[in-house]
This record gives structure tokens, C-alpha cells and sequence, in this order.
């Protein structure tokens, strides 16, 4: 192997595995940062949990939109003035609704939603033992007493038969019965 | 009993196309983030005024006992442009009062805007730093909202308004006048 490819293998691998370290990159300016780490972290909490209202999926704090910048300007401004969490969170669900909440909320209309789910295995994992136990059969019912006849006769004349039929490769037990 | 399992998967399937074919059919945007201002009333308005020499934008403009319409627009949106001539016609045909403000915009370029296309805002705010959307529900421009007279927002549009959301937008405007 020639030297050039080891060194090229080397970078390849190094790039492997910084990517492992990799974070997803923050929208979040520097600028923006509040002085106090404790509410800089709480700040990201809720960040991370609030819908951008124009790029669909994404928390404010990984979008650039303005509006995405304008959340997160008052979501620090609501935690210095001395908002809680859920006061924050409050704050932008009256603004725009459910819609800005990552994670929904439990009510009757979304319902569906969080049980929706866990209903669907439920019910089929039911369907599933129902099933399971429909195809095992059941126990057979006791011989009749003429049956039970039947079979000694059947069993008494087997005793007198072969246990394996004779060929090629015949068995000890046929050695001695010649 | 055990037949009966076996058109699960089907009905399933047929239960999703039904919700599929729905969505379709009835324009379910499941993009939209809809608007929780509706019903409501109108949120709070304060702003200083975008042409010169006039006083700032306050509360008192939706509680006039008539119906406003309030404009969130700027300068450099495509879409404000194609739905300007929209409110130049509720303007002058229909007497709308319309509260523009110009968002995000620097009020020179906001105010070379109107003295360039026309202008149809009876009181004209700026709202530099996008506290005052926020306070709207605001996504971004053009948004619209039609406020009856007693204060409670009816509509509220998200993008440009076009000649069909008219029909919703007129008769408010004269039930409340």
C-alpha cells in the first residue's frame, strides 16, 4: 500500500470521528446570550421546546428566521422579568397558539394523538393473543368405553407386528425374530 | 370470528385513505398554523407613527366604535406588492379605515414604498424590532387582521389578501359601521 493512501485513511478516520462529537449547530447569537448562566440554560430549555412559527418543524433556537430571533429575544426578556417556565411557555401559546409547542398538550383534542398510538398495540397485540390462542387445539374429549376397547385390540395386535419394517437396513430386533 | 381479523389490515388501509382523500378534498393545510387571535380581542396596539409629524398609533384607534382593518407590511415583501392595489380599492371605494405598520422595515424605505405605489393607511405605525408582531401572533408579512367594532378580531389572514378573501372581509366592515 502506498503511502498516500494511509495518510489519506488517516484524515478520512479523523473526520469519522470528530463527526461523532458533532452538535447541531445553534441559530442562537452570541449577542443574544444572557449574562446569567442559570437563565441562559433555562432559556435554551425553552428554546429547544418552541415551534418556529414559518420553518414548520424546527425550535427556535436551531432556525434564523426573525420571528425564530424575535421568540427568543422574548422568551429571555419573560425570564428576566421573572416569569416562570410555564409562564414563558403560556406567553407564546397566546400568541400563536399550540402550534408553538414542540411537545403538545394533553387535551381532549389531542387526545387521539397521544393515544392514538399505544391504543392501535393495544388492541392489536389482543388481536394477536386471541388469535394465538384460537389456533392451539383444545384438549381432545375422554375415549368412550368403546373407544377405549377399540384401542386395547388395536394395541394387543401391534405387539405382535414388526416395530420397523424389514429392508436393507434391518435392525437387531430382526435379527433375532429370524 | 377469526375471518373477521383478516379485513383489519383493510379497513385500516380504507380508514387512512378516507383521512388522506379528506385532507385532500377539503384543503386541509396541515402547514397552516391557523390563528388563536380570532374571536379574541384585539392585542394590544402601540406604536410610533411612520409618517412624520403625526401622533403615535395607541389603543384608542381600535376602540373607535367602527371597524379597522390593521396591515403588517414592508417594504421589501413581494407579497405586500401584490396585494397593495387591494387596499388602495378598500380605501377609497369602501372607506375602510386600515391601520398599516410597517414591520421589520426602516421607516424611509417604508415611507418611499407608499409615496411610490399610493398610500391607503388612515394611521401608519413602524415596528422596527418585531415587539409589536410578536405581541400579534405575527409570522411574518403580509399579515392582516379585520377587528369589528367592538374590538374582537374576526379575520386574520397569514400572507397576501386577494380579491376572494373580499368577500369575507367586506360585509364586517359594513356590519359594523
Amino acid at each position: 500500500m502506498r503511502p498516500r493512501d494511509d495518510t489519506f485513511r488517516f484524515f478520512a478516520l479523523c473526520v469519522l470521528v470528530l463527526s461523532l462529537f458533532a452538535l447541531p449547530a445553534l441559530a442562537l447569537e452570541p449577542h443574544e446570550r444572557l449574562a446569567d448562566p442559570a437563565l441562559e440554560s433555562r432559556a435554551r430549555d425553552i428554546g429547544r421546546n418552541l415551534r418556529c412559527v414559518v420553518c414548520q418543524n424546527q425550535a427556535i433556537d436551531d432556525s434564523n428566521a426573525e420571528v425564530a430571533a424575535d421568540m427568543r429575544r422574548a422568551v429571555r426578556e419573560r425570564l428576566v422579568a421573572g416569569d416562570s417556565d410555564a409562564q414563558v411557555f403560556d406567553f407564546m401559546v397566546a400568541r400563536y397558539g399550540d402550534y408553538v409547542l414542540l411537545r403538545p398538550p394533553f387535551r381532549p383534542g389531542t387526545w387521539v394523538l397521544w393515544l392514538g398510538g399505544p391504543l392501535v398495540l393495544l388492541v392489536a397485540g389482543a388481536a394477536l393473543v386471541l388469535a394465538a390462542r384460537r389456533r392451539r387445539p383444545a384438549a381432545p374429549p375422554p375415549l368412550t368405553e368403546e373407544e377405549r376397547k377399540r384401542l386395547s385390540v388395536i394395541l394387543s395386535e401391534a405387539k405382535d407386528l414388526p416395530l420397523q419394517p424389514a429392508g436393507p437396513s434391518a435392525s437387531p430386533l430382526d435379527d433375532k425374530r429370524a | 370470528m377469526n375471518r373477521a381479523l383478516f379485513l383489519l389490515p383493510l379497513l385500516m388501509v380504507a380508514v387512512l385513505a378516507g383521512f388522506f382523500g379528506w385532507s385532500l378534498l377539503a384543503g386541509r393545510d396541515p402547514a397552516s398554523i391557523g390563528s388563536v387571535m380570532v374571536g379574541r380581542p384585539a392585542p394590544k396596539l402601540a406604536a410610533p407613527a411612520l409618517r412624520k409629524g403625526e401622533p403615535a398609533l395607541d389603543e384608542s384607534l381600535l376602540k373607535s366604535g367602527r371597524p379597522v382593518i390593521v396591515n403588517f407590511f414592508a417594504s421589501w415583501c413581494a407579497p405586500c406588492l401584490a396585494e397593495h392595489p387591494l387596499f388602495m380599492r378598500l380605501a377609497e371605494r369602501d372607506r375602510a379605515t386600515i391601520v398599516g405598520i410597517a414591520w421589520k422595515n426602516k421607516p424611509d424605505d417604508a415611507r418611499a414604498w407608499l409615496a411610490r405605489l399610493g398610500d391607503p393607511f388612515k394611521y401608519a405605525g413602524t415596528d422596527l424590532d418585531g415587539r409589536l408582531g410578536l405581541d400579534w401572533g405575527l409570522s411574518g408579512v403580509p399579515e392582516t387582521y379585520v377587528i369589528d367594532a367592538q374590538g374582537i378580531v374576526r379575520l386574520h389572514f397569514r400572507g397576501p389578501i386577494t380579491e376572494r378573501d373580499l368577500d369575507r372581509i367586506l360585509p364586517l366592515l359594513r356590519g359594523g359601521s
